[in-house]
């Protein structure tokens, strides 16, 4: 079975976000990237396949070179080969970043394809389905239970407090969702292999342009709170804040 | 040329944010000039489609059939798209839910636009859509334009008013003239939650439970706090990575992303992925043993205490006041 894993690198959630004196961007330098959290999801999931009924897992990400740090990261846990589709003018534009992996994805065979459900840095949750859109091939987002059949697979998905039971035809794309499986961490020794793999890398099509970052800016800082020890009349206070002040009640 | 709304219902009922869209649809319809055309999709909805014209809908377009009781992705793809290209809309509107975020980028692909996803405001600068959106984990805020009509958006729910202003309220049936058997996705079963819950995202007073809590027998306590102010119960990522509470309650990065009017945390410290599923709360309450837990720097009023003796005594007071 042939698994393409495609994973993105982001910041760090615990990391500071300072915004560009320009407000298009942050700023990189104080910043940790890491695998982004939803796409260990997916590539898990990758590695779990190919341990149990064979096959190869190949990561594909899209950028700078640098994204190329994102497929070492996926080397180190396991997977097979990496491919970086560059684009010195990556702008995380979901409908661009959709359009040129499924350009060049679409040359290729492959029997899954896997996302994480989201980025944590830019929340748009939008490339996985898109690209399988583009591509013509049925896909599911948000799963949290794959079953590899012959040439069908049987997925769940949460919606709405609901679990739903899908049943999808390969060649498919399934995006990945928090309780799809435990990530593994990585290891050494396949970290120390790792640096010796060679990327692929092929340049991105580019295509116009559809939604345009203008400006980032802080949030309204809240103003602080009024924290008080615990004491007879502290619950009381409370409520009377609730309800006379917040008038939540 | 209109202002388009995915009505998306769930067991005979519109979500919340259906509401919130088409007020804020109306606001933008009157500005520019334009109908705001609701589409509603599924079974059994005929009847519920009248209040939408309370809110300010022109034309809603029923498309009503047993086949789309639930949501297939690629009949309600294909309804959609062809509403939307027919309605000239320069605006689509769905909801940052779980159906929302996958049929709005499933329309984007068909009509070869990126949409902006979690939008917590939007405004209009020159006729031209401007939608502000949450990122880096709510840490900044993102402001975007379109490069391309329609600009398509989902709204978090909870942050956009709902305002009662009547639309011309024309329903339109259109029938089902999908081909069934062309559909690749088969739903094999649906298991239905068993609890009768609301929606954590449509609710206006959360309260929330962390790993001070202690373990899932002692959410009787949040329960009956909650219960009392009609609310839902949240709970951090460790609760529900320790099994105590379901994905579904989740709040935080991997969770939900919830904006309701009083978030109550009780034993929760306030990692920055917690943090960013509700800083956007209107009210948030802590109560917390440990003096520096970082839940006290957003909260607008805490409580350093044990939850324990906190809660009850909190349950008491608000009796007191409800009767």
């Amino acid at each position: 079975m042939k698994i393409i894993v495609c994973v993105k690198d982001v910041p760090d959630t615990e990391s500071n976000i300072r915004i560009t004196h320009d407000g298009k961007g942050i700023e990189q330098e104080s910043v940790t990237f890491i695998l982004n959290p939803y796409d260990e999801f997916a590539v898990e999931e990758a590695l779990r396949i190919k341990e149990s009924i064979g096959g190869e897992v190949m990561a594909l990400t899209l950028g700078l070179q640098s994204a190329e740090r994102v497929l070492r990261a996926c080397f180190g846990l396991g997977v097979d080969n990496g491919i970086l589709i560059r684009d010195d003018n990556f702008t995380n534009d979901p409908f661009l970043t959709a359009s040129a992996i499924a350009s060049y994805l679409k040359n290729i065979s492959f029997d899954i394809l896997l996302f994480g459900k989201k980025g944590v840095d830019l929340n748009y949750g939008q490339v996985g389905v898109m690209t399988a859109e583009i591509l013509g091939i049925p896909s599911v987002s948000a799963i949290t239970k794959l079953e590899i059949g012959k040439s069908k697979v049987l997925c769940h998905r949460e919606a709405e407090g609901n679990v739903e039971k899908l049943e999808v035809p390969l060649p498919a794309a399934f995006t990945a969702e928090k309780g799809l499986n435990e990530p593994r961490y990585p290891s050494l020794k396949l970290k120390m292999q790792a640096k010796k793999k060679e990327i692929q890398v092929v340049e991105a099509q580019k295509t116009d342009s559809r939604i345009n970052l203008v400006k980032m800016e802080y949030p309204p800082k809240r103003p602080e709170g009024k924290i008080i020890e615990d004491n007879p009349e502290a619950a009381s206070k409370l409520v009377d804040f609730l309800h006379n002040e917040a008038k939540v009640f | 040329m209109s202002i388009f709304v995915f009505a998306e219902q769930k067991d005979e009922e519109f979500k919340k944010f259906v509401y919130e869209a088409i007020s804020l649809g109306r606001g933008f319809g009157d500005k520019l000039g334009m109908e705001v055309t609701v589409s509603a999709v599924g079974n059994n909805i005929s009847n519920i489609v009248q209040k939408l014209k309370d809110y300010g809908a022109d034309i809603i377009n029923i498309v009503d059939d047993p086949s789309l009781k639930n949501y297939l992705p690629e009949l309600y793809t294909d309804i959609l798209v062809e509403q939307i290209k027919e309605s000239g809309a320069k605006i689509v509107i769905l909801g940052s839910t779980s159906i929302g975020l996958d049929l709005a980028s499933r329309i984007g692909a068909k009509l070869e636009a990126s949409v902006a996803t979690d939008c917590i405001n939007i405004e209009l600068e020159d006729g031209q859509i401007i939608a502000f959106r949450s990122i880096y984990v709510g840490k900044a805020i993102g402001k975007v334009k379109f490069e391309k009509e329609p600009a398509i958006l989902t709204l978090r729910t909870n942050v956009f008013p709902i305002i009662k202003k009547e639309g011309k309220g024309e329903t339109v049936t259109k029938e089902l003239n999908k081909d069934l058997s062309q559909t690749k996705i088969v739903i094999k079963e649906i298991i239905k939650s068993s609890k009768v819950k609301k929606d954590i995202e449509e609710a206006e007073i959360i309260v929330s439970g962390g790993r001070g809590v202690k373990g899932p027998e002692h959410f009787s306590i949040l329960e009956e706090l909650a219960t009392l102010l009609g609310g839902a119960i949240g709970a951090s990522r460790s609760v529900v990575d320790s099994g105590w509470r379901g994905h579904e309650d989740q709040v935080g990065q991997t969770g939900k992303t919830v904006s309701p009017t009083l978030y109550i945390a009780c034993g929760i410290s306030g990692s920055i992925q917690h943090l960013a599923g509700m800083s956007s709360s209107k009210y948030i309450v802590a109560i917390n043993k440990d003096p520096d837990a970082p839940i006290f720097k957003v909260a607008d009023y805490g409580i350093i205490g044990d939850l324990f003796e906190v809660i009850p005594k909190l349950t008491d007071e608000i009796k007191k006041v409800l009767t």
